[in-house]
């Protein structure tokens, strides 16, 4: 302390300027990490939702085969349970048609690798859920998955 | 006729690059969601045909009855259970170490990379619901039916491979599922007036 004090009443030395030079290229490394795990949310939510909490979760892969159903109370309304398929609220009969258009979407390695993730509210009444796998099941849509959070104090798989 | 005159190339500026990275990656940022898709991944039988219906007769010590009511309460083989123990029963029924004659029956198959193993293909865990159970009960029932069946893999995976499930290969995965395959039936909710609200 008392040196630096010293030194800065002797005044003479310039403060050398940070190069910044290499910062447009740390930030672009920190960008292109972020461009490349992040996907964009594409749904507008209608429905709350709360996923239940499991222990033998396994992650989804392949983002392009993945199909998304929402299951949860309106947001708008009487909070009554309702079914979410892209941006609107639908019913059990529409997801013929959805699992169509999805279909369509997708290049033939993730149609026959297609899941169908079931995003539903732990309040659910199993009817409900019973209908939407029921209507996937006549529209051979056999791999679902129940989209969960790890429990906090699971215990770990070694 | 043209001079050619040595000219500087004027240096280009670049000190709002920084500035430009900086909002695309707040950009980024802002619309990222990490948040890695998990779930619990289970396979729907095909569609049943209407047309030949037929009735399989299963033996009863072949048979695990699981079924949750509109209060979301837990009964095994009529008896009530809570998950940890619908767990060890699940590990317990599908494995039937000591070939007791109440448990599941096992055939003897040939199985890639293990040889001639006993198989536990004969056992079938039903599932009944209440269209008034709640989703997450009967989350936490599947996930403890899976837990069941991870435990008897991964025992299976240390001593024939020395490493456990999680750790093996596709291939390996796929002779252990047939040693110890997922057999749980569904049927659709039944519709009863047996919850009150």
């Amino acid at each position: 302390m008392m040196n630096r004090y010293f030194e800065r009443n002797s005044g003479e030395r310039e403060v050398t300027g940070l190069n910044m030079s290499s910062l447009p290229d740390l930030i672009f490394t920190v960008l292109f990490f972020f461009m490349i795990v992040t996907h964009m949310r594409d749904v507008d939510l209608k429905v709350n939702y709360e996923v239940p909490q499991g222990t033998e979760l396994q992650k989804l892969e392949h983002k392009g085969s993945i199909v998304s159903i929402y299951v949860g109370r309106l947001q708008s309304g009487n909070g009554d349970f309702a079914i979410q398929l892209n941006n609107e609220v639908a019913t059990v009969d529409d997801i013929k048609d959805f699992l169509a258009e999805e279909r369509s979407r997708m290049t033939h390695e993730d149609q026959a690798r297609m899941t169908v993730s079931i995003k539903a509210d732990r309040d659910v009444p199993m009817g409900m859920i019973a209908d939407i796998k029921h209507a996937l099941q006549q529209d051979f849509a056999l791999k679902i998955s129940y989209s969960a959070t790890e429990k906090g104090n699971n215990v770990t798989k070694n | 006729m043209f001079k050619r005159r040595r000219k500087e190339v004027p240096g280009l500026n670049t000190t709002s690059t920084a500035d430009i990275s900086f909002m695309l990656l707040v950009f980024f940022l802002v619309t990222s969601s990490m948040d890695t898709d998990k779930g619990l991944p289970r396979q729907l039988p095909p569609p049943e045909d209407n047309t030949q219906e037929e009735e399989v007769e299963i033996k009863e010590r072949n048979v695990l009855e699981l079924e949750l009511d509109a209060n979301d309460r837990l009964t095994l083989n009529g008896e009530p259970a809570d998950y940890d123990e619908l767990t060890r029963r699940v590990a317990e029924f599908v494995a039937n170490k000591n070939d007791d004659s109440s448990l599941p029956e096992k055939s003897d198959r040939e199985v890639h990379l293990f040889g001639r193993i006993r198989v536990s293909d004969r056992h079938v865990i039903t599932v009944k619901t209440n269209r008034n159970t709640t989703y997450n009960a009967y989350f936490e029932m599947q996930n403890a039916i899976v837990k069941g069946y991870y435990q008897l893999r991964n025992e299976l995976a240390k001593r024939q491979f020395g490493h456990s499930y999680a750790r093996c290969s596709q291939e390996q995965r796929d002779a252990i599922a047939l040693v110890y395959p997922q057999r749980i039936s569904e049927a659709m909710p039944v519709e009863e007036e047996g919850g009150e609200e």
